[in-house]
């Protein structure tokens, strides 16, 4: 059994993030587990532009943006210990994994969740139909293309408008295959406008909502797929069915935390964000276990996982230097109009706290209104707000400290 | 492999073909298994229930009552010699009123006709002990305490492959298209212009069987192909009911069951309708929202979101209703096993050991080979280890401890064995009914580039030439 400080449970941007954060407030003996051979996790395989806009100042491929984060951690001297796969968590923070020298075993003092997210698959939208190769999940058809170097297809049908999908529509299309549709079921799309915009309408290709795959077809490789405009309870209208040829379907259908080994950890999980409960600092319920980006919410914006990354690094390294007292956490619930707020618990004796919402459709103007009991702790108003992009209210201390009750996000159309 | 001589051919290498060919090889007999698709188990043997039937079921007096009854303890002993998963985990059939309920008593005696005697009528009350999540409409159960479930594909792999390892060959990518006698021999033809030749011919070519017959001139055989839709629910569902939970069976067959899997899944199903071809493996809306509205009157708790993948399967039914097993009346010396729907999973056995008689019957010498081996080595012998010996082992074969597939766990060192066994694994879905990779909650979206790249090492050939499950099932087509 080795012992360490702090131990991180993958070398995505949030693992990576973490690690820098948890060093630079004092804690030098992190370790970062990959399963993969290099870290940088799925903005590997992400080499369009657009990240690190908020958070570095520039626009950077995915992988331009791993690699800013990989050179913070070797400048700190950091172990990563890749090619290596976490087997299973313990509440009392023993991690096991493995790779090609064995299993082994480590105790940390604090254990830092960042393993991202899975995407739905076929399976669980229970499409109709045969099962013909030629169907890919949008990130599985990108790694194949992005990091293997293979063609997947050459013409198209993409189900889902969240921003993989949306990205992996133009991808495509440089490539020299033919998208011909991308498919909504929702009344809007989930990914974010620029990528509507930049993706979809500078390539010409069309996005119709309401609509979904009701069939796939082909014995071999796929041969096409029957789309049709569903309604309000998003069963198909079997009068508006169509078929289009292609021998490709991406499902760009959802995104779900990973949290098995948080599950393995005995670790409370959010029904609805499908991570885990956590409070101002990102530890779980479990003490001294943190999670962060993609496992813990998913994100927009890799921008985003960062900051996240580093309240959790911080986090850890100061549960490790013995100086989390926070005493008086008030649960954060989400009110009208809001899917839900993260984080789940708050310390009302802290410092300035960002909370973290999601709407729970597309909103015009709109007002967020946070309150413990009758009093108003912050307001915000807002232009628009929509599922896809995530909304941040900042909670401040003076206005904290009074609250005694839990904590009530509600929106209110202006 | 041309002009190849065997003494025995077995058309169809599914279950059936696969433990008869097993049971030839146990008797030295020079045999080989010809299969139409590039892997084992492609048809009813990879999309059914896995299902160990009871044996209250069939009429009393049929092939399928005298094979059931012989065939449960031959399926549980062959099935630890193969080192494929089996469970006796017990099957309740429920009755949802008191008329159920009369059926119930039909079921009871017809099991103790046909020899099963492991059977108790039980009420509602009493099953909703054993089974907590029961729905609570049930009024009464018939308990069948020798029933079990098996992974139907495993077993048809572990079989094919005992076989090889004794001396069968198999012949994949081999759909068969004439069958003539050239003298004392079959001369039996492939699409694409092989040619085996055999003595004796086994048709258990499932819901070909019939054309495979009139190959040779024998048109009795009419096989009508049901499919039957499935949903199964991931691991986190796999422990709603620890027995099989059938509903009173109708004409149509055994009802929607809720199962748990040996696998640790949960499994809803079947639907029955009858199609046109057996080619007709697609699920439909219909049949998706059926499985489920009748799933949840057995098992209200299942939480149908849940679900990781649908699939169909056809059974190879008759207007009968028995198994057809036995030599040709147009052709001597080819034994049809045809219309082997339920129990036919449960029966591969004895169906095998029955077809063993016939071949005697008509004059094979058969005895025993000195050295035949039954027993076939563990492909999950490392799953099984503790941490301390996959430690070990580990430092002498490092491909073990590298995971590729993360939801269930299973390394590169397990997927090369497979492609490396008999019967070979040669694309995704064969390296995934040997392993499971791919199986689990993200359905491959995670490991199938490298399962893919393992198969083109292993294989020795380009990544745009690895597919799916054969034919023009290629996963990518050009390196950019």
């Amino acid at each position: 059994m080795e012992n360490h400080d702090i131990v991180i449970i993958g070398g995505g941007p949030a693992g990576m993030a973490a690690a820098v954060a948890a060093f630079d407030s004092g804690i030098k003996d992190v370790v970062i587990i990959d399963r993969e051979k290099e870290v940088g996790g799925i903005l590997r395989q992400c080499i369009h532009n657009g990240f690190g806009l908020h958070k570095l100042g520039k626009e950077l491929t995915g992988p331009e943006y791993a690699h800013h984060y990989q050179l913070e951690v070797e400048k700190r001297g950091i172990t990563v210990c890749a090619d290596t796969t976490v087997l299973s968590v313990t509440p009392d923070k023993v991690v096991t994994a493995t790779n090609t020298c064995g299993i082994l075993k480590l105790q940390a003092k604090a254990v830092i969740l960042a393993m991202g997210c899975r995407e739905r698959s076929r399976g669980a939208l229970n499409i109709p139909g045969t099962r013909p190769s030629g169907v890919f999940s949008a990130g599985c058809a990108q790694k194949l293309i992005n990091c293997e170097g293979y063609s997947v297809g050459k013409k198209v049908v993409i189900l889902g408008s969240g921003d993989i999908g949306l990205i992996m529509a133009r991808r495509m299309s440089l490539e020299g295959a033919s998208v011909e549709a991308v498919c909504e079921i929702m009344p809007y799309s989930g990914g974010l406008t620029r990528n509507i915009v930049q993706c979809l309408e500078d390539y010409g290709i069309p996005l119709y909502l309401n609509t979904t795959v009701a069939e796939i077809h082909g014995n071999e490789r796929l041969t096409g797929v029957t789309i049709a405009e569903v309604d309000e309870r998003r069963q198909v209208k079997p009068e508006t069915k169509r078929y289009i040829s292609c021998d490709t379907l991406l499902l760009s259908v959802g995104l779900i935390p990973e949290n098995e080994l948080t599950r393995g950890a005995g670790i409370g999980i959010d029904p609805i964000t499908g991570g885990a409960v956590v409070d101002e600092n990102r530890m779980t319920d479990v003490s001294g276990i943190f999670a962060c980006g993609n496992v813990l919410q998913v994100h927009d914006l890799v921008d985003y996982v960062s900051d996240e990354a580093e309240i959790a690094g911080k986090g850890a390294a100061n549960y490790v230097k013995g100086l989390d007292r926070a005493e008086n956490r008030v649960k954060a619930v989400a009110g009208n109009g809001v899917r839900y707020v993260l984080p789940q618990r708050v310390n009302t004796r802290g410092g300035d706290t960002d909370i973290f919402l999601r709407v729970t459709a597309p909103f015009g103007k709109v007002k967020f209104t946070v309150k413990s009991g009758d009093t108003v702790i912050a307001t915000a108003v807002k232009l628009r707000a929509t599922p896809g992009e995530m909304e941040k209210i900042t909670l401040k201390a003076a206005k904290l400290r009074d609250v005694d009750g839990d904590i009530r996000v509600d929106l209110e159309e202006m | 492999m041309n002009n190849m001589k065997y003494t025995v051919a077995v058309i169809g290498v599914g279950v059936i073909g696969g433990m008869i060919g097993r049971e030839l090889t146990r008797y030295g007999i020079k045999t080989v298994m010809l299969e139409k698709g590039n892997d084992v188990a492609l048809g009813a043997s990879k999309a059914n229930s896995g299902i160990v039937h009871g044996g209250y079921d069939p009429e009393p007096g049929t092939l399928k009552a005298k094979l059931n009854a012989s065939g449960v303890e031959k399926l549980f002993n062959t099935a630890l010699e193969l080192n494929v998963p089996i469970k006796r985990n017990e099957s309740f059939v429920c009755a949802f009123s008191e008329e159920e309920k009369e059926h119930l008593d039909v079921l009871y005696k017809r099991g103790h006709e046909n020899g099963i005697t492991a059977l108790e009528i039980i009420d509602g009350d009493k099953a909703r002990e054993l089974e907590k999540n029961l729905s609570e409409s049930v009024v009464a159960a018939l308990w069948v305490k020798n029933a079990g479930i098996v992974c139907p594909y495993e077993l048809t792999v572990a079989s094919v492959g005992n076989a090889m390892d004794n001396g069968a060959s198999l012949v994949t990518d081999f759909e068969v298209t004439s069958i003539s006698k050239n003298g004392d021999a079959f001369e039996i033809t492939s699409k694409d212009g092989r040619t085996v030749y055999a003595d004796y011919v086994i048709n258990s070519a499932g819901a070909y069987s019939g054309k495979i017959a009139s190959l040779v001139g024998d048109d009795s055989i009419e096989i009508i192909p049901r499919a039957g839709e499935y949903l199964l629910l991931d691991k986190s569902e796999g422990e709603r009911v620890s027995r099989t939970i059938f509903q009173v069976p109708t004409k149509e067959g055994k009802g929607i069951l809720v199962s748990p899997t040996v696998d640790g899944n949960l499994l809803t199903g079947p639907t029955a309708a009858v199609v046109a071809s057996p080619a007709n493996k697609e699920t439909t809306a219909d049949g998706m929202n059926k499985v489920n509205t009748l799933a949840l009157k057995s098992v209200p708790t299942v939480n149908f979101r849940n679900v990781i993948t649908s699939f169909t399967g056809v059974r190879s039914s008759n207007k009968d209703g028995d198994f057809i097993i036995g030599e040709s009346a147009a052709c001597p010396q080819f034994i049809n096993v045809a219309a082997i729907d339920s129990p036919g999973l449960t029966c591969c056995v004895s169906i095998a050991e029955y077809v063993i008689d016939i071949l005697k019957g008509i004059g094979l010498t058969l005895e025993k080979s000195a050295s035949f081996n039954g027993k076939r080595n563990d492909p999950h012998f490392f799953r099984k280890m503790n941490d301390d010996e996959k430690n070990e082992f580990i430092k002498a074969n490092p491909a073990y401890g590298r995971i590729v597939c993360r939801c269930e766990g299973i390394s590169e060192g397990e997927m090369r064995y497979a492609v490396r066994t008999n019967p070979p694994a040669r694309d995704l879905d064969g390296v995934k009914r040997r392993t499971r990779a791919g199986m689990g909650r993200c359905q491959g979206g995670f490991c199938s580039p490298t399962v893919m790249k393992l198969i083109a090492e292993e294989r020795g050939i380009g990544k745009e030439q690895v597919t799916k499950n054969g034919g023009g099932s290629y996963i990518v087509t050009e390196k950019l």
